[in-house]
């Protein structure tokens, strides 16, 4: 499958690029353990441990919007974007290799983040990992459609956040529920339908961002 | 009917060719960007082998016409109809579309990969050696000189053995060494590729050219 | 008559949308029993239709920038463009009158459990995103089909937030809570038919007008450039 060879091409270019360059991985660990110690000062003395749990969602929100908006830099620079969008491969494979990227970027700053926060604030339980598993998804593909997009605008480190935070607030109530409740599967379910309904919109629609 | 060229350093046969189905066809062709006017009313045609030479000052719409032609963007208005399929096409642009931190050796692999080029690694190694790269083909393209960037430039837009070659500027940078292999190398692509060569100093390209287009 | 109608349709869009406003609301303030809420029900019935309006221009901007993309009608950007800034109007209406009905019924001017109005507060969040996208990126086919595709997502995004602030409740807050929507005997539901009509047909006169605009705009930017 010519398609996946593709997108496992700039994929491993990404993983590549990063490993030189070393800056967004690195900037994203110390972003989110820095929230996290500004969560111990945040929240009052008598707040829930449901609280934190809540809060570790924006944390990881935040983090990934850091990693989200250097996802285009290397292509913006040097005017790279029109090479892969001129080459003949599927410009949507463009997406799904740099979304696979993101989300294990993602991935990576979460394996440091989760056992941090456990440390600082207490349990993390099951259900709360596979809601992040299933968040990381969703945010990895939306926000490299929307990356993609602030990249062809003028302000484009204002503009990413923007673009980004409405459409990432059911994946928060998605996340958050399935951390605090009783009843973690229907929000499991619902983030699943989340990931699918967008992924294919972002997967369809990709095409359309990059070119004229 | 046939048309005459000489290649360039005088030494090639002289050669007849006929024209059967344009590569470029451009009729009225406009550009706006919003209230921008950039192109007006160009029109050309271009053969299979034929070279178009684009000239004008800066900021006459030179580099717009080209990313026109690449399929990098769409006109106005008028027709423009360019029969190669995208991955027939190679691009020169202003930027070298290469990334600063991978090697030579890797931006191209990539690029062989996405226009699926036979013997990728056999073809790589043959154009870095012509461009004089290949001694710095495992040294990132952020070490390289102006000059050295350009080349691999110029490998990248030659790697897929393009039938339709676009390029904005493709000397700019270049040391004389350079100059004369791309000279080489546009002499031998001539009879088998199309070109949409842009340029400030139209001399040196000159005698290549079939047809010449001024750009106000 | 008729042809009088053909020539100056916009006239007669504005005419009828008029004629609808004054009529609904002789109709609500003289026609509709009072309920027990009393007065302030009645700005339910402009309160929903406004919203129901401003879904309608949500969605025929969505149609529009389907046809950006898929026709490549480059016509459809601007009626897309305008649609959605119209439902931005009539979505920031909603959040006031949904804000003023809280009011007189609750006491504060926001409430959370109000499903419409959160979701409002979302799509006009994401909408007002819209337009900072488009005000960012040079005029062009770029934008159109950069616009095109968010307000697909924003389509998208609508029964994705419904569901989701439903969801959410159940952990922000877990109080039960009673549900406003009444259930309309004959003379509420004739009013309230009325007064979605009215607002339609005004979203529909404006949307017209701006259009015209707009487009005139583009016109005489295009004239300039082609004396240049």
């Amino acid at each position: 499958m010519m398609y996946l060879a593709d997108v496992g091409a700039l994929a491993r270019k990404d993983l590549r690029l990063e490993l030189r360059a070393r800056d967004t991985l690195p900037a994203m660990l110390l972003f989110v353990l820095s929230t996290l110690v500004v969560f111990h000062f945040v929240l009052p003395g008598d707040s829930s441990e449901l609280a934190a749990k809540g809060l570790l969602w924006v944390a990881i929100v935040f983090t990934a919007l850091l990693g989200l908006s250097r996802a285009f830099a290397a292509e913006r620079e040097q005017g790279v974007i029109d090479g892969l969008v001129l080459a003949p491969s599927d410009r949507s494979a463009i997406w799904l290799g740099k979304a696979l990227s993101v989300l294990a970027f993602l991935a990576l700053a979460e394996v440091v983040a989760l056992p941090a926060f456990a440390l600082f604030f207490g349990g993390i339980g099951g259900p709360m990992i596979a809601g992040i598993v299933l968040a990381d998804i969703g945010i990895a593909s939306v926000g490299t459609l929307l990356a993609a997009m602030a990249a062809a605008s003028r302000a484009r480190e204002l503009l990413l956040p923007l673009l980004f935070l409405p459409l990432a607030i059911p994946i928060i109530v998605g996340g958050v529920g399935a951390s605090v409740t009783s009843d973690p599967a229907r929000y499991l379910g619902f983030l699943g339908l989340y990931d699918a309904l967008f992924a294919i919109i972002c997967w369809a629609s990709f095409e359309y961002v990059v070119t004229e | 009917m046939g048309r005459r060229r000489r290649s360039c350093t005088g030494y090639g046969p002289l050669v007849l060719r006929d024209y059967s189905g344009m590569v470029i066809r451009a009729r009225g062709v406009e550009k706006r960007y919003g209230d921008k006017r950039v192109l007006r009313g160009v029109g050309f045609d271009l053969a299979r082998d034929g070279f178009l030479l684009v000239t004008g000052p800066n900021g006459s719409g030179k580099t717009t016409l080209l990313r026109l032609c690449a399929g990098l963007a769409i006109p106005t208005a008028g027709e423009l109809d360019v029969t190669p399929e995208r991955g027939r096409i190679g691009y020169l642009a202003h930027e070298s579309l290469v990334y600063r931190e991978l090697t030579a050796l890797e931006n191209l692999d990539l690029y062989g990969r996405l226009y699926r080029v036979a013997e990728r690694r056999e073809r790589i190694g043959m154009l870095l050696e012509r461009f004089g790269l290949w001694d710095a083909r495992h040294e990132r393209a952020d070490s390289y000189s102006r000059g050295m960037l350009q080349r691999l430039a110029l490998c990248r837009a030659l790697l897929h053995d393009p039938e339709l070659l676009v390029l904005d500027e493709p000397y700019s940078g270049l040391d004389e060494e350079g100059a004369l292999l791309l000279d080489r190398e546009l002499d031998e692509r001539r009879p088998s590729s199309a070109f949409v060569v842009a340029t400030h100093d139209p001399a040196r390209i000159e005698l290549f050219a079939t047809s010449k287009l001024a750009l106000a | 008559m008729s042809t009088w109608l053909r020539n100056n349709r916009l006239a007669a869009l504005a005419a009828l949308a008029f004629a609808l406003i004054t009529a609904s609301i002789a109709l609500v303030f003289f026609y509709a029993p009072v309920d027990s809420d009393g007065l302030n029900q009645k700005i339910f019935y402009f309160h929903v239709g406004i919203a129901l309006t401003a879904y309608a221009c949500f969605a025929w901007g969505g149609w529009k920038a389907l046809r950006v993309l898929w026709k490549g009608e480059e016509s459809a950007d601007l009626e897309s463009y305008v649609a959605i800034h119209q439902g931005v109007i009539f979505g920031a209406l909603t959040l006031v009158t949904g804000s003023i009905w809280a009011r007189y019924r609750w006491g504060h001017w926001w409430e959370w459990h109000e499903d419409q109005l959160v979701l409002f507060l979302v799509l006009f969040l994401f909408y007002a995103a819209y337009f900072m996208l488009r005000f960012s990126v040079p005029a062009g086919p770029r934008r159109a089909n950069l616009s095109a595709v968010y307000a697909l997502f924003g389509v998208a995004l609508v029964p994705v937030s419904i569901l989701a602030i439903r969801l959410s409740e159940r952990f922000i807050h877990p109080v039960a809570f009673d549900r406003h929507g009444p259930n309309m005997a004959g003379s509420q539901f004739f009013t309230f038919c009325v007064s979605l009509a009215a607002m339609l047909t005004l979203a529909a006169t404006l949307y017209h007008v701006e259009l015209a605009g707009k487009r005139i705009d583009v016109r005489l930017r295009e004239l300039r450039e082609a004396l240049r």
